[in-house]
């Protein structure tokens, strides 16, 4: 569907210093013919909100290791990881476990 | 296999990675609720099954290993992250239950500020010790708030380990939880509330002087590892020397599974393996009369943000000296970005170099009460490993160093008086006589002299360091003065 789609996505563990600090995004992604999916949510971060060292947070086409993903709470592993079709206002968790303890 | 990007991205990875085939899936545990997590490599749970999980895991390590007893003072030593908060969040709710299930310690809190040494400013440090001071007077318990800077503070009483003999009336654990059982209840409600009365608030006040110093410490450092290395090292000494005058005879650290993973994989290259024991084990001894403990040893570091997450224990992000380096910074950085990547490949990975750390036991030596202080290295207390004969790895490192180097004109010729007559009992002549690298060796261990090496000045460390030392360096050259009228004991271990 073209509709454009609303989502909230929230950062923590350290994964906020890539994002100016910023905790909570709510972020609008354009209309497109196919539904959006993970892999070009990442894809959409990188190119749009990360201001610095995508190496730290994304590994070729996926996050990189160490970096924990819930989607509506639930770990992105039971989704379907990558090919996970987002829906309108889902919500999105980044929290990067390699600091901190 | 441990090419884990490079040749891996056009073959399908099918050996661990086993496809879900519904998006529902059922909690494995108790088959009724929808999985939200999955741990390990497919174990899948509902969140009131994972919350339970993770409770029974905690009191299960405490009660697993009975170091415990009943009424003692524990330090929770709490960085602010994820996984200290947990374990924070833990004993209050340990603490909360009703006996006989409750725990049965008292604890306190207390927190490093090391705001100094990674850069931040005065404005950022008291905006994070202002958010960590709310969650722990939420918790109730006396909590201690100190700068690193105040290392400089230190009396040298950190460099000895104190000693462990238990008191003859305070036998087993057994016998202590019976006899504990058996007084009164209100006992414990009285030790909880004048612990909330005396909620010692530690000023987080350092002087100027103590900054500069600490700062030229670590620009003393040259590389990364180095640092980091010595952060460790002096975090130690100030979270013992709070424990020791307050009281507190152990200290909990929150290290999980795959933080001391990669602690394991990182000491090994740094030189600390014989050490491993009691770097990476659930107790550590070796400071004698405090004890440090790791119940958070077996939680992966995925479980410890899922619960932090999903339960909202609240935490606090500081950032480290290595936050935001590349990979190759530092040895403790490569070698969490290697676990970490062969751990996404291969799930097993943490768990494995886990088990194989459980299996490491120190031989411990039969009389170590009676053990010198000499016989430790100066900081960081393992039992000095250098004291091998010629026909050693050690001596052979030593020998390619000495081949390998331009032969410098001596440098470290600080030496006072004549050659073979020592320091007379009134001083020396020289008025400020530092140690130098050469000097400094022979009191560490083989770790730890090469983060002294990396030193550019060794006169930049703290000055309880500096007078350990010295004393030690004394106290050996008077024992070879006197060494042929010494009566020799017999050794007991027939060496």
């Amino acid at each position: 569907m073209a509709a454009p789609l609303g989502l909230q996505l929230e950062f923590g563990g350290g994964a906020e210093l890539l994002f100016d600090g910023v905790k909570n995004h709510h972020v609008t992604l354009p209309g497109q013919s196919d539904p959006w999916d993970m892999k070009q949510l990442l894809a959409w971060i990188r190119g749009n909100m990360l201001k610095e060292r995508p190496e730290l947070f994304m590994q070729g086409d996926t996050v990189r290791p160490g970096i924990l993903v819930l989607i509506n709470d639930a770990d992105w592993e039971l989704m379907g990881e990558l090919e996970y079709q987002l829906q309108d206002q889902d919500n999105v968790v980044f929290i990067s476990t390699l600091h901190g303890g | 296999m441990c090419q884990v990007e490079e040749d891996y991205n056009g073959l399908e990875c099918n050996q661990e990675k086993i496809p879900v085939p519904t998006l529902n899936r059922k909690c494995m545990k108790c088959k009724e609720g929808t999985a939200v997590l999955i741990i390990r490599v497919n174990d899948a749970f509902c969140q009131s099954c994972f919350k339970e999980y993770f409770v029974h895991k905690f009191r299960a390590m405490l009660g697993k290993n009975r170091v415990i007893f009943p009424q003692e003072k524990v330090l929770l030593a709490v960085s602010g992250g994820a996984a200290s908060c947990s374990m924070l969040s833990q004993v209050q709710e340990g603490l909360s239950r009703e006996a006989p299930k409750k725990f049965r310690f008292v604890p306190g809190i207390i927190y490093i500020d090391d705001g100094g040494a990674c850069g931040r400013s005065t404005e950022e440090r008291q905006r994070s010790n202002a958010q960590l001071k709310s969650i722990f007077t939420e918790t109730g318990f006396p909590y201690f708030i100190v700068p690193l800077e105040q290392v400089f503070s230190l009396p040298t009483s950190v460099l000895v380990p104190g000693t462990s003999d238990p008191d003859p009336s305070n036998p087993s654990y057994k016998q202590a939880v019976d006899q504990y059982v058996k007084e009164k209840q209100t006992l414990t409600q009285e030790n909880v509330v004048s612990a909330v009365a005396q909620l010692s608030i530690e000023d987080s006040a350092y002087s100027p002087e103590h900054k500069l110093a600490f700062e030229r410490l670590l620009s003393s450092l040259k590389t990364l590892t180095a640092k980091e290395d010595m952060l460790q090292t002096l975090r130690q000494h100030l979270i013992l020397h709070v424990a020791r005058e307050n009281g507190y005879s152990k200290v909990m650290m929150g290290d999980s599974c795959s933080r001391l993973a990669v602690k394991l994989l990182s000491n090994i290259a740094l030189g600390r393996g014989a050490a491993l024991a009691s770097d990476t084990g659930f107790s550590d001894p070796r400071y004698g009369d405090v004890v440090i403990v790791r119940p958070m040893r077996d939680y992966s570091s995925k479980e410890i943000a899922f619960y932090s997450r999903m339960f909202n224990v609240p935490s606090v992000f500081i950032s480290g000296l290595d936050t935001k380096t590349h990979d190759k910074a530092s040895i403790q950085r490569l070698t969490e970005s290697f676990v970490t990547n062969l751990q996404s490949d291969f799930p097993s990975t943490v768990s494995t170099i886990y088990r194989t750390s459980e299996k490491l036991h120190t031989v411990m030596p039969p009389q170590s009460q009676t053990a010198e202080p000499a016989s430790k290295c100066l900081l960081c207390l393992c039992a000095l490993d250098i004291k091998v004969g010629k026909a050693s790895a050690f001596h052979a490192t030593l020998v390619s160093e000495q081949l390998s180097q331009i032969k410098l004109p001596d440098t470290s010729a600080e030496r006072c008086c004549t050659e073979g007559q020592g320091c007379g009992p009134g001083g020396c002549c020289s008025s400020n006589r530092l140690p130098s690298h050469q000097d400094l060796k022979t009191l560490l261990c083989y770790s730890c002299r090469l983060t002294i090496k990396d030193m550019v000045a060794t006169d930049a460390l703290p000055p309880y360091i500096i007078t350990e030392a010295e004393k030690r360096q004394k106290r050996s050259r008077m024992k070879m003065e006197i060494s042929e009228y010494l009566l020799e004991d017999e050794e007991e271990d027939g060496d």
